[in-house]
């Protein structure tokens, strides 16, 4: 069990899982599974600057802050308790890849030699850690959604329009991997 | 009068993001809300030890190198769409006996816009807003970083939000 419990899950189990969620909210509290809503909650309770897209009731809104909360909680939990010390797996292609990058270091699920401190004061550090980070925010809320709310939610539920979502994020997901993401690499 | 027009206000912003308002009708003490946590720190467990979460997974679907994110996005659907059949068929009510509520989400351009913005940042981070605050939990706390910036963008939106087409 212990042993199952330390090495990565596969799709089968993990997937099936992370679906039970939406049923999980629904019967809990009738609430819509969708995880970006959260960053819009904190800037309407921080910074609302009187912006009527920020102007609601985020009060009500606070168990998906507690929701979220919980996720940074369950990293803590699996990478204190149920990791194992096996480096992350990666396709020979990638790693043959990413070493043309420097990138050889694969003991965390985050690459470390890509996102770290001392990274932010670098080019490349800064567009991929602030601004990747600004991208899925701002996307994220102009999309109404992301892969939680649209493609797993808003799909599950038939809305075509989480569908057309959904096409967009890996669209612009493979143009970035396979075509920008390596000038961004090699700066 | 006044009271309409902020319902309608309500709606209009719901109809572009219907994660804003929740359904239930009841007021609940704070501590309801631990709920959420509990089932949050779960997620949260399955993100990681899945490796959802991970840089290296992600480049893998975009390279087309790996199935585990495709199974894991798709299995994911598939069992979420049974439960809401199963939920709509048998007329489940939630805890408190509520009854449950879907919506309908209208299509606007945004959806292409922002959907194209979102996977660019998605390939480049790695992370889409939920693993974020994983990642952070398993240490890499330059995360904390994107996470912050991610928060400016959804602001910055906000703030531009009338302007942008949808």
């Amino acid at each position: 069990m212990i042993e199952f419990l330390q090495q990565p899950w596969p799709w089968y189990v993990a997937g099936p899982l992370i679906g039970l969620t939406v049923p999980a909210l629904l019967i809990l509290g009738n609430k819509s599974f969708g995880i970006s809503s959260s960053l819009r909650h904190i800037c309407a309770s921080c910074l609302p600057a009187n912006i009527p897209f920020f102007k609601y009731n985020w009060r009500k809104e606070v168990w998906n802050l507690f929701f979220v909360f919980g996720i940074f909680v369950g990293g803590i939990i699996t990478s204190v308790l149920l990791t194992g010390s096996d480096p992350v797996a990666v396709h020979p292609a990638l790693a043959e890849e990413l070493e043309g990058y420097g990138i050889t270091d694969y003991n965390n699920l985050v690459p470390t030699q890509l996102m770290n401190w001392d990274a932010l004061f670098t080019l490349r550090g800064l567009l991929m850690m602030v601004g990747g980070g600004f991208l899925v925010g701002f996307g994220t809320r102009y999309a109404g959604g992301c892969t939680s709310g649209h493609s797993i939610m808003g799909i599950a539920n038939l809305q075509l329009p989480s569908l057309i979502a959904t096409v967009c994020f890996m669209i612009g997901g493979f143009l970035m991997a396979n075509v920008l993401l390596p000038i961004i690499l090699s700066l | 009068m006044q009271q309409n027009n902020t319902t309608k206000d309500d709606l209009e912003i719901r109809s572009l993001d219907t994660m804003c308002v929740n359904e239930s009708k009841l007021e609940h003490r704070w501590y309801h809300n631990l709920k959420y946590l509990l089932l949050g720190i779960f997620f949260g467990i399955v993100f990681t030890k899945a490796e959802v979460i991970s840089w290296f997974r992600i480049q893998e679907m975009f390279r087309l190198q790996s199935f585990h994110m495709y199974g894991i996005i798709g299995s994911a659907i598939f069992v979420a769409m049974i439960s809401i059949w199963l939920i709509k068929k048998f007329n489940i009510k939630t805890i408190y006996g509520e009854e449950i509520v879907f919506h309908k989400k209208e299509f606007n351009k945004g959806q292409i816009y922002g959907g194209l913005i979102f996977g660019f940042g998605w390939a480049v981070t790695g992370a889409c807003p939920g693993p974020l605050f994983a990642q952070i939990g398993t240490g890499a706390t330059a995360v904390v970083v994107t996470l912050l910036s991610a928060i400016a963008g959804t602001w910055v939106y906000g703030y531009f939000r009338e302007k942008l087409p949808h």
